[in-house]
C-alpha cells in the first residue's frame, strides 16, 4: 500500500536542501511510528518516493511525497502522528490512500504553481503587469538553460501556462511546467520580466513560494493527491 | 516564526546554511524570563564534527534540566561564514535563540584536540569577547574549557576565565549556583574566580603564578592566595547508573560524522597502555548495568527516529554485559530495522559471530591495532596483544568471509629501533601470507585486502610514557620512509596498501601535548597571522607555526624531543587524576626495561584511582 504524503515548508526550513527533508522525513517517520515497508539487504531503507524536488532557499504549500507502509490507521492518525514529531517549518497537510495502478509522485509531476515576492529593499521600479503582459504576447522566449552536462537552448514561453501579477502586492504568480523533461525554474520567468523591461534580477532579490504540485494535462491539471483518499 | 542571526542573502551564499539556523529536532527553547542563567556550549570545529561528540550531548541535556538555566549550542563557523562575518561585523550567535554569544553569562568551550587551539580563538574573537581572560570585565561571559586537553591547561591558561578539570556531570550545579550569588550580590568578577576556585573540578589559572628555573622547566606553581587550593582534584561520577544521559539528544537536518544513537556503555579502560591519556584520566573503568542501557537504547531510538545505534567505550570487549546488551539489540534493531555500528571489538570468535550478525561481511573489515610491529615494542607500550592472538583471530576471521583487514601502529615510540618498525612489514605479511594458507583458492573471494596505517607517536600528560622524547620530524619522516621501504619488500607487498601520518602537524601536536604558560603567546601569534582550523590538512599553515614560534622565541625541541629529567615538574602535576605521578614514575620505568604490567581485572597496581573508591576498583 501506498501513501501519498502533503506538506508545507516554510521559515527557517528553506535552507534545508532536498536530500536533507528525505533524510529528515525518515527520521520523522520512524519517531512516529509509522509502519513503514523497508527494502531487504545489509541496509534497509524505507520505501519513499518524492515528487518534485524544491531548491534550497524556496518555501512551499504543496510538496509531495510516496511511503509504502504494511498497514494503515486513519488520515486523520496519521497526519497526527507525523505533525507531533515535526520542527517548526514542516507541517503534513494530509495523508491519502493511492490507487494501486496511479504513477510514482515522481513521475506524476507535470505542473507547479508558484507565487513570487519581493524582499523589501529590492521591490521592482516598474509595473510588473505590463512586464507581465509583454513576455506573454510573445510566441517564444528563448533562452539557454545550464545543466551539469550541457547548455541547451530551450523555449520558456511554450512552458510558461499561466501568468498573471499585483502590481499593489508586488507578486507575480505563475504555473508552469514541472515535469522531469520541461521543469522551469520560476527565477527564469522573474528574469525575463526584468530583462522585458531592460531591468537586471539581482541574484537575493526574491522570495519563492511553490503553492501547489500538479498532475494531469494541459487545461486540465489537478493537485499531485486529487485522485488519492482520504481513509 | 523564529529569527536567524543571518540574512537570506548571507545564508544562500555560504555552503551548508543548516549548520548555522539552529532549530534541529530536540534541541531545546526556552523562555527567557524564566531562566536566570545562559550558558552556550561550543565545540570549537565545524558543526559536522561538534554535533557527533557525545560530552556536549550530555552536557547540554544536563543544563537543560535545569529550571534556571537555558544551554544552547555554537561550533566554528566554516572559512566562507568566517570571512562574512569578519567583514560585516557580525558577533558570533548561538544556534537555538541566534542571540550573540557575548551576552550569555557563560561561554564553555570542550577541548577535545590539541589542534583546535587556534579555532578557540577564532570563537572569541568572532563574539566579540576579549581573547585575553585579563581583558574581560563583568559585562563579559565567564569563559570555562573542558574536556581531555584540559589535564594540561596551561597552554590556554591565558584565554580561560575558568577549567573544568574531569567529568561534567559532578560540579556544574555548584558553579551555577555560586554565578547566581555573584549576580545578585554585586561581587567582581575577580570575587567570583575566587569564589570559583574552592569549587572540586574548578581550576582558576589566574590565581596561580608559575616561576621557572634557568633551563626553562618549571621551578615552583602555586596559588597566589592562600584560599586557592594548591591541586585540583578531578570530577568523577562514581555510579554510571545514576548519573544524567541525554534521552532526546539533537538531531541534526544535515549529515555528521556520527549520525546515529551513542550508548555509553563504560568510562574508563582497564588495560593499562602506556601511550594512552584516556586509559589513565578516566580511571576506574565504571560500567552502566545492560538493564538500562536496554531502555536508554529504546527511548533514544524512538525520540530520534535514527537507523543506527553504537556502542561508546574505550574497550567494549572488555565490558561484562556485553553478549547480553548485544543479543538484545540484535533483536530489537532487526525487527525495527536498525543498523548496529561496532565500535573496535577485540577479534575473537564472539565478535566475528556478533559482526557476521550485523554486518556485511563481504563489505565489511576488521581492524587491528597491535600500535607496535614487535613484541618487544609492545611490551614497552604494555599493549597486551601478541602476534599469535593476532593471527588466530585473523584466522577465524577469514574462514568467516572477511578478506579486509586494517592495521593501526605507531612510529616513534621510545626505545624503538630498524627492527621494530620493519616487523610491522613483516606482521602485514603474515597476516597476508595465512589468508592464502587458510583460504582454499576456489573459496576465495578475491585478494586479501590489508591496509597498514601508521600514526607518529605523541607522548601525552598523565601517561607513562609523558617522559619520553618524541622524535623530530626528521625522524618520523625516515621511519614512514622505512616502514613504507618495508612493506615493498615483503613476498604479499601487492595486497598490502600503507598510509601514513602527517609528520608536521605531529610535532606541533606534541607541543601543545607537554607545553606550558608560554606557548598561549604563539597560539594567539600563530591565530594572529591566520592559522585557523588546524586539524583539517587543507587548512594547517606548518610555515606559519614555524614563524610564530621563531618570533616568540620559543624552542620546539624544548617541548618534543628533550629528555625530561624524572624529578622535572610538570605543568600539569597540579592536577589530581586519580593516577599518581609515583605509578606513572614505577609504569616509565617498566616500560625502559620491557616489562608488561596486569590490567586492572587481573592484577592491581596501585595506581591511586582507588581513592574513589568505584568501579572495577572496588569490584573485586
Amino acid at each position: 500500500m501506498t501513501v501519498r504524503i502533503k506538506f508545507r515548508k516554510f521559515g527557517v526550513l528553506k535552507f534545508i536542501g532536498h536530500l536533507d527533508v528525505m533524510r529528515y522525513f525518515q527520521k520523522a517517520i520512524r519517531r512516529a511510528g509509522i509502519d513503514v515497508k523497508y527494502s531487504m539487504g545489509f541496509s534497509p531503507h524505507q520505501l519513499m518516493s518524492f515528487a518534485a524536488p524544491l531548491g534550497v532557499g524556496l518555501l512551499s504549500d504543496g510538496e509531495y511525497f510516496d511511503l509504502e507502509v504494511n498497514s494503515l490507521t486513519s488520515s486523520e492518525d496519521m497526519k497526527k502522528r507525523l505533525n507531533e514529531c515535526m520542527v517548526e517549518g514542516m507541517e503534513i497537510l494530509s495523508v491519502k490512500l493511492l490507487d494501486e495502478k496511479a504513477g510514482n509522485a515522481m513521475a506524476s509531476v507535470q505542473a507547479a504553481s508558484y507565487t513570487v515576492r519581493f524582499y523589501e529593499e529590492k521591490l521592482p521600479v516598474f509595473s510588473l503587469k505590463d512586464a507581465v503582459k509583454r513576455l506573454m504576447d510573445k510566441d517564444k522566449i528563448p533562452v539557454v538553460k545550464t545543466t551539469k552536462k550541457s547548455t541547451v537552448e530551450m523555449d520558456l514561453r511554450e512552458g510558461i501556462y499561466e501568468l498573471s501579477a499585483d502590481d499593489d502586492k508586488k507578486e507575480v504568480t505563475m504555473l508552469v511546467n514541472a515535469s522531469s523533461s520541461g521543469n522551469i525554474k520560476p527565477n527564469f520567468v522573474i528574469k525575463e520580466l526584468y530583462h522585458e523591461m531592460g531591468e537586471v534580477l539581482g541574484d537575493f532579490d526574491i522570495i519563492i513560494t511553490r503553492n501547489e504540485t500538479y498532475t494531469g494535462t494541459l487545461n486540465n491539471f489537478v493537485p499531485l493527491d486529487f485522485e488519492a483518499t482520504l481513509f | 516564526m523564529n529569527k536567524l542571526a543571518l540574512s537570506d542573502e548571507i545564508l544562500l551564499t555560504i555552503e551548508k546554511p543548516a549548520r548555522y539556523i539552529g532549530n534541529e529536532v530536540n534541541s531545546v527553547k526556552k523562555d527567557l524570563s524564566q531562566v536566570d542563567v545562559r550558558f552556550c556550549m561550543c565545540f570549537p570545529d565545524v558543526y559536522e564534527i561538534g554535533m557527533s561528540h557525545l560530552g556536549i550531548q550530555i552536557l547540554y541535556d544536563m543544563f537543560n534540566r535545569f529550571d534556571d538555566v537555558w544551554c544552547e549550542r555554537v561550533y566554528s563557523p566554516w572559512v566562507d561564514l568566517d570571512a562574512v562575518m569578519r567583514e560585516k561585523k557580525i558577533p558570533l550567535f548561538a544556534l537555538e535563540s541566534q542571540d550573540p554569544v557575548k551576552d550569555f553569562d557563560f561561554l564553555g568551550i570542550t577541548i577535545q584536540y590539541e589542534m583546535c587551539y587556534t579555532n578557540i580563538l577564532q570563537i572569541l574573537d568572532l563574539s566579540q569577547i576579549p581573547l585575553m581572560a585579563c581583558e574581560r570585565t563583568e559585562e563579559h561571559p565567564i569563559v570555562i574549557g573542558g574536556g581531555p586537553c584540559t589535564y594540561n591547561p596551561e597552554p590556554l591558561a591565558d584565554f580561560f576565565d575558568l577549567f573544568y578539570i574531569g567529568e561534567g556531570e559532578t560540579d556544574y550545579r555548584a558553579l551555577l549556583d555560586l554565578y547566581k550569588e555573584y549576580k545578585a550580590k554585586g561581587w567582581s568578577r575577580k570575587e567570583f574566580l575566587l569564589k570559583a576556585a574552592q569549587i572540586p573540578s574548578i581550576y582558576v589559572p589566574s590565581l596561580y603564578r608559575v616561576e621557572y628555573k634557568e633551563d626553562g622547566t618549571i621551578a615552583t606553581f602555586s596559588p597566589i592566595n592562600e584560599n586557592v587550593p594548591t591541586t585540583v582534584k578531578k570530577g568523577l561520577v562514581p555510579e554510571m547508573d545514576n548519573t544524567t544521559y541525554p534521552m532526546k539528544p539533537v538531531v541534526p537536518y544535515i549529515k555528521v560524522t556520527q549520525d546515529r544513537v551513542v550508548l555509553e556503555i563504560q568510562r574508563g579502560c582497564i588495560r593499562g597502555c602506556r601511550f594512552c591519556q584516556a586509559g589513565q584520566i578516566y580511571r576506574p573503568v565504571r560500567e552502566r548495568s545492560a538493564v538500562l542501557l536496554k531502555d536508554y537504547a529504546k527511548q533514544m531510538l524512538t525520540n530520534t527516529g535514527h537507523e543506527e545505534i553504537s556502542l561508546s567505550s574505550l574497550s567494549s570487549s572488555d565490558y561484562t554485559e556485553l553478549p547480553e546488551l548485544l543479543d538484545y539489540l540484535i533483536e530489537e534493531c532487526n525487527e525495527k530495522k536498525i543498523n548496529i555500528s561496532l565500535p573496535s571489538l577485540r577479534i575473537d570468535a564472539f565478535s566475528l559471530d556478533v559482526m557476521s550478525k550485523v554486518q556485511d561481511v563481504k563489505k565489511s573489515s576488521l581492524t587491528f591495532a597491535p600500535e607496535a610491529g614487535s613484541q618487544r615494542m609492545r611490551d614497552v607500550i604494555n599493549k597486551g596483544l601478541t602476534k599469535e592472538v593476532i593471527l588466530q583471530g585473523a584466522k577465524e576471521a577469514f574462514e568467516g568471509g572477511w578478506n579486509k583487514v586494517k592495521l593501526y601502529f605507531m612510529l616513534g615510540l621510545p626505545t624503538e629501533k630498524e627492527e621494530d618498525i620493519r616487523a610491522i612489514a613483516e606482521l602485514a605479511n603474515d597476516i597476508a601470507a595465512l589468508y592464502y594458507d587458510t583460504i582454499p583458492k576456489e573459496k576465495r573471494n578475491g585478494k586479501i585486502q590489508i591496509v597498514v596505517s601508521t600514526s607518529f607517536f605523541i607522548p601525552k600528560p598523565f601517561t607513562a610514557l609523558q617522559w619520553a622524547s618524541q622524535n623530530t620530524k626528521e625522524d618520523f619522516i625516515e621511519k614512514a620512509y622505512l616502514t613504507k621501504k618495508s612493506v615493498m619488500e615483503q613476498l604479499n607487498q601487492k595486497s598490502i596498501k600503507y598510509n601514513w601520518h602527517e609528520a608536521d602537524v605531529s610535532v606541533m601536536e606534541g607541543v601543545f601535548a607537554r607545553g606550558d604558560r608560554k606557548i598561549g603567546k604563539v597560539i594567539k601569534r600563530a591565530y594572529d597571522m591566520g592559522c585557523l582550523y588546524d586539524a583539517w590538512g587543507e587548512y594547517y599553515k606548518n610555515d606559519l607555526w614555524l614563524q610564530a614560534f621563531e618570533e616568540e622565541g620559543i624552542d620546539i625541541g624544548f617541548y618534543t624531543t628533550r629528555e625530561r629529567d624524572l624529578d622535572e615538574i610538570f605543568p600539569w602535576d597540579f592536577i589530581d587524576c586519580g593516577v599518581t605521578k609515583e605509578f606513572l614514575k614505577r609504569e616509565w620505568k617498566k616500560a625502559m626495561n620491557g616489562e608488561v604490567s596486569p590490567n586492572c581485572k587481573e592484577k592491581c597496581q596501585g595506581c591511586g584511582a582507588m581513592r574513589f573508591e568505584t568501579g572495577i576498583c572496588i569490584k573485586a
